[in-house]
């Protein structure tokens, strides 16, 4: 699944690394020109509904690319992701309560407090891998579930509401909702774009390369460990920012972000757009977000239709659903 | 203060004996065949619900259990034939996203069967009392039925992993399983079994407790997730390991909620000692798997197959 | 007698009750191609292991360059020098066959938690793996996709990447493995062209390339070094034709 190389012309001879097909480089700028489009579209059939589904659609877009670091380009099934975006949004809960409202003191917090919980539990769980790694990532998730149930200081079990969005230095910029999905466009954009950095990067270069064959990386020279726990930790703190965005826009902070369920929904999400693919977790977020929402109006019981499609994929192709997502995509990146 | 400590150690070993129950099937399916289950937890829900709807039925708790134990087989061996079967030669990934689903369909089927409220299961009446232990020490009596039963059910799977042919299958299974395949043995069956047993041990663990704890679809997934930490500590496709960790993780987690903000009062303003007890004692268990981690990665009683 | 630059001594392996490694005692002198043969079952990959660090041995010591190497892991030996192929290929498919090599040059140069600048268009490692591919004759391969070579070219690869970590010691596993007549007199010739430059110890069953190519043979038997010299004399050692009799013929 390298990026470097498009297996779907090495049949032709002498592919170059750096030659790709027109699609993949236009269809970043194809994604994020339509979301920018998103709010002409809501004035237009006068809903503003939609820039709510949107910006939540770019919120877990965010969460699912940190997730894609270490689950597509590391091969290391995290169960307990959603632990980081209740990290960021209880930074903004919490911080906020004591009348710290600006956002970037919000942020940083999040970035700490994540980047800490990500290198004691990553230091933990990388020293087991397989199943036991799937299991460990969800008991400290769900360890960080209970933490903030038991809080009561902070609402405990019922959440606590917030009186309004964080300001920026001071600027009330955010309590507006186009201002809202515009920032949350333009952060997913940078954060896009420092994963398309860090993958073709040496240290992402090794992440690949663990992926694929972590005895060879030994055999040439590298201990793996430093580098997993890295884009862990990295992960980590990516999809706290995404808690922070979230807490903003619902202007509500409530373990249920970080249930063992919800860490699951991002799996499901990177891999419905493409593992180990840079643009797959955005368009699986916006996909599983807008099935979330069709299906939910359609019946109070849309996870059983959620459960039979993911068990129906699962079975019924050979190489499971990535392997679907790909042939979906019409690619054959191997 | 001891007998408060002596009831409680007991309740933390009928806790424990719970997720023994549980534990015991999981470990092995993780440990023989390599394949992540998260959809365990669910048939401890199924278990719990089918004894209160034979119960209701039948209007005895006896029967109510008696009938939900093969009927928890059936939908175990039918699980593995639908689904399971297909996902042992799969990837880890593969694995977690159907059994996730899977659990998403169970999970929302019990709500439409029987609503999202919680379900209550009367006490049978022979065991509403209590015994008098020692002193004025007394205890339910259904609650020691519980941990007896549990106790059985272990030596029985004790007798099986070490004294049968099944067992002596399972345990070269958890270390060596191509061996096992290569040996002629008929895999699938052996498969099959283990996951009806496990099934159905985690269906009867439900059933057991639904007249002590209130039968809701979440029930499950806290179980299975306490069931995960038991088998870390434990090593994978241990059964005696599970066992030993399970009776750990019992007795931390009930000790460590009702002593924890006791003992906390000495060091504390007693406000703090009861907030920070309370925000604390749910995370001892998690607090042990990490130190069994650091200490021991592959868990106390690893059955040689390591790290996998 | 000149200091080896390999010293093994004493080094043991048991699986269970099997005795996989019994005691063996080696020296590899610099600059020497030395050719490990045995019959199958005979503990050589398994020796191979204990050597790069891929396996823990249970006693004995091995020596590399004067430096005790015995508890290191696989990834320091690299550093030390010494470097190893695999007898299944072991390459990275999805990347390009330059990459491949690059991702060895890159672990000697230098830090690798570089997070934001291309690793692809790093000149310097790019110039040192293509100076490994054309050593193996590789070059115009370079762009392609690994798992796209033909098997020769991927155990050519195997050995380029071997080269790229920077290694004076080489440990290659059965490089010839599954190669046909015309591809393995190629690595025959790579593997010669390396005397001088790199010291090689190899596994190998074809018997003629050994013979052909080695300055030392040592004869692995049930764990054991049950003859080791120049080739001649190891060829007619009687305990060798006794352990080969039947298996396959010597010479």
């Amino acid at each position: 699944m390298s990026e470097a190389v498009t297996p779907a012309t090495t049949s032709i001879m002498e592919t170059t690394a750096e030659r790709q097909p027109l699609l993949s480089r236009l269809a970043p700028w194809l994604v994020f020109g339509l979301f920018a489009a998103v709010p002409l579209l809501a004035h237009a059939i006068n809903d503003s509904f939609i820039l709510v589904i949107a910006t939540r659609m770019l919120i877990f877009a965010l969460a699912a690319l940190s997730l894609n670091l270490i689950m597509g380009y590391g091969a290391l099934v995290s169960f307990g992701h959603a632990a980081y975006i209740g990290i960021g949004a209880y930074a903004v809960g919490i911080l906020s309560s004591y009348g710290i409202n600006d956002l970037l003191l919000q942020i940083a917090a999040a970035l700490v407090v994540a980047g800490l919980f990500a290198l004691v539990t990553g230091y933990l769980s990388l020293r087991t891998s397989g199943v036991y790694f799937i299991m460990i990532t969800l008991a400290f998730g769900q360890m960080a579930f209970f933490f903030m149930v038991s809080l009561s200081a902070f609402g405990g079990d019922d959440g606590m509401s917030l009186s309004g969005r964080s300001t920026l230095l001071g600027a009330d910029l955010l309590a507006d909702n186009l201002a809202l999905f515009y920032g949350v466009l333009i952060i997913l954009a940078a954060a896009f774009l420092l994963m398309r950095t860090l993958v073709a990067s040496r240290f992402g270069r090794v992440l690949r390369g663990t992926r694929d064959n972590p005895t060879r990386m030994r055999a040439i020279g590298f201990s793996p460990f430093a580098f997993q726990l890295t884009a862990y930790v990295i992960a980590g703190m990516i999809a706290a920012v995404a808690g922070v965005l979230l807490a903003n826009q619902v202007q509500f902070v409530s373990p249920a972000y970080m249930t063992w369920a919800r860490s699951g929904e991002l799996i499901v999400m990177v891999v419905l757009g493409g593992m180990g693919t840079l643009l797959g977790p955005i368009i699986g977020a916006t996909v599983f977000i807008l099935l979330e929402d069709v299906l939910a109006h359609f019946s109070e019981h849309w996870k059983l239709g959620l459960g039979l499609i993911l068990v129906l994929v699962v079975l019924g192709s050979r190489d499971g659903m990535s392997g679907l997502a790909r042939r979906l995509r019409g690619g054959s990146d191997a | 203060m001891l007998n408060l400590f002596l009831l409680q150690s007991l309740n933390g070993i009928q806790f424990g004996i719970l997720l023994f129950l549980v534990a015991a099937g999981l470990t092995l399916i993780f440990g023989v065949m390599d394949l992540i289950n998260l959809a365990h937890g669910v048939l401890y829900m199924i278990g719990a619900y089918l004894t209160a709807a034979f119960a209701a039925m039948t209007g005895s708790f006896a029967y109510g259990i008696l009938l939900a134990l093969p009927a928890t087989l059936l939908i175990g061996i039918a699980l593995e034939v639908l689904v399971f079967r297909r996902l042992y030669d799969r990837s880890h990934l593969d694995q977690v996203l159907a059994t996730f689903g899977l659990i998403l369909i169970l999970n929302e089927t019990v709500k439409i069967i029987w609503g999202s409220a919680p379900l209550s299961v009367p006490m049978p009446e022979a065991f509403s009392g209590s015994i008098q232990l020692m002193g004025n020490l007394r205890y339910p009596t259904f609650r020691i039925l519980i941990i007896a039963a549990g106790l059985a059910t272990a030596l029985g799977l004790y007798l099986m992993v070490n004294h049968t042919r099944l067992g002596m299958l399972l345990r070269a299974g958890a270390t060596h399983g191509a061996m096992v395949s290569a040996l002629g043995v008929n895999i699938r069956r052996l498969f099959m079994i283990v996951f009806g047993l496990g099934a159905m041990l985690a269906g009867f663990a439900g059933g057991m407790v639904a007249p002590i704890l209130s039968v809701d679809p979440g029930m499950g997934d806290s179980i299975l997730i306490l069931t995960f930490v038991v088998i870390v500590i434990g090593g994978v496709g241990s059964v005696r390991g599970a066992f030993v960790a399970a009776i750990i993780v019992g007795l931390v987690d009930t000790l460590g909620r009702s002593f924890g903000p006791m003992l906390l009062r000495n060091l504390l303003e007693p406000a703090a000692a009861a907030q920070m007890g309370r925000t604390v004692a749910p995370m001892l268990v998690y607090i042990l798997m990490a130190a069994v981690l650091y200490l021991k990665p592959t868990g106390l009683f690893s059955s040689g197959g390591g790290t996998r | 007698m000149l200091e080896p630059l390999l010293a093994v001594k004493g080094l043991r392996k048991n699986f269970g009750a099997l005795k996989v490694t019994d005691n063996v005692d080696l020296n590899v002198q610099k600059g020497e191609i030395h050719a490990l043969i045995g019959p199958n079952g005979a503990g050589k990959t398994t020796l191979i292991h204990q050597l790069s660090g891929n396996l823990r041995s249970d006693a004995g010591s091995v020596v590399f360059a004067g430096q005790d190497i015995t508890r290191l892991g696989m990834a320091e030996r690299v550093h030390l020098g010494l470097a190893r192929s695999f007898q299944i290929t072991s390459i990275l498919d999805g990347f390009s066959v330059l990459e491949n090599v690059a991702m060895a040059v890159q672990a000697r140069s230098g830090s690798s938690f570089r997070f934001f600048r291309d690793a692809s268009r790093e000149d310097e490692i790019n110039i040192q793996a293509n100076k490994a591919l054309a050593r193996v004759q590789l070059a115009d391969r370079a762009y392609r996709r690994a798992g796209s070579l033909s098997h020769g070219e991927k155990r050519q690869l195997e050995i380029a990447i071997a080269l790229a970590t920077g290694a004076r010691l080489l440990l290659l596993d059965e490089p010839l493995a599954g190669t046909g007549h015309e591809e393995s007199a190629v690595l025959v010739e790579l593997m010669r062209s390396l005397r001088g430059s790199h010291t090689l110890v190899l596994i190998e069953h074809d018997m003629d390339a050994v013979f052909s190519l080695a300055d030392h043979v040592s004869v692995l038997v049930y764990g054991s070094v049950i003859a080791s010299g120049e080739p001649s004399t190891v060829r007619s050692h009687p305990d060798v034709r006794a352990a080969y009799l039947g298996e396959e013929e010597i010479a």
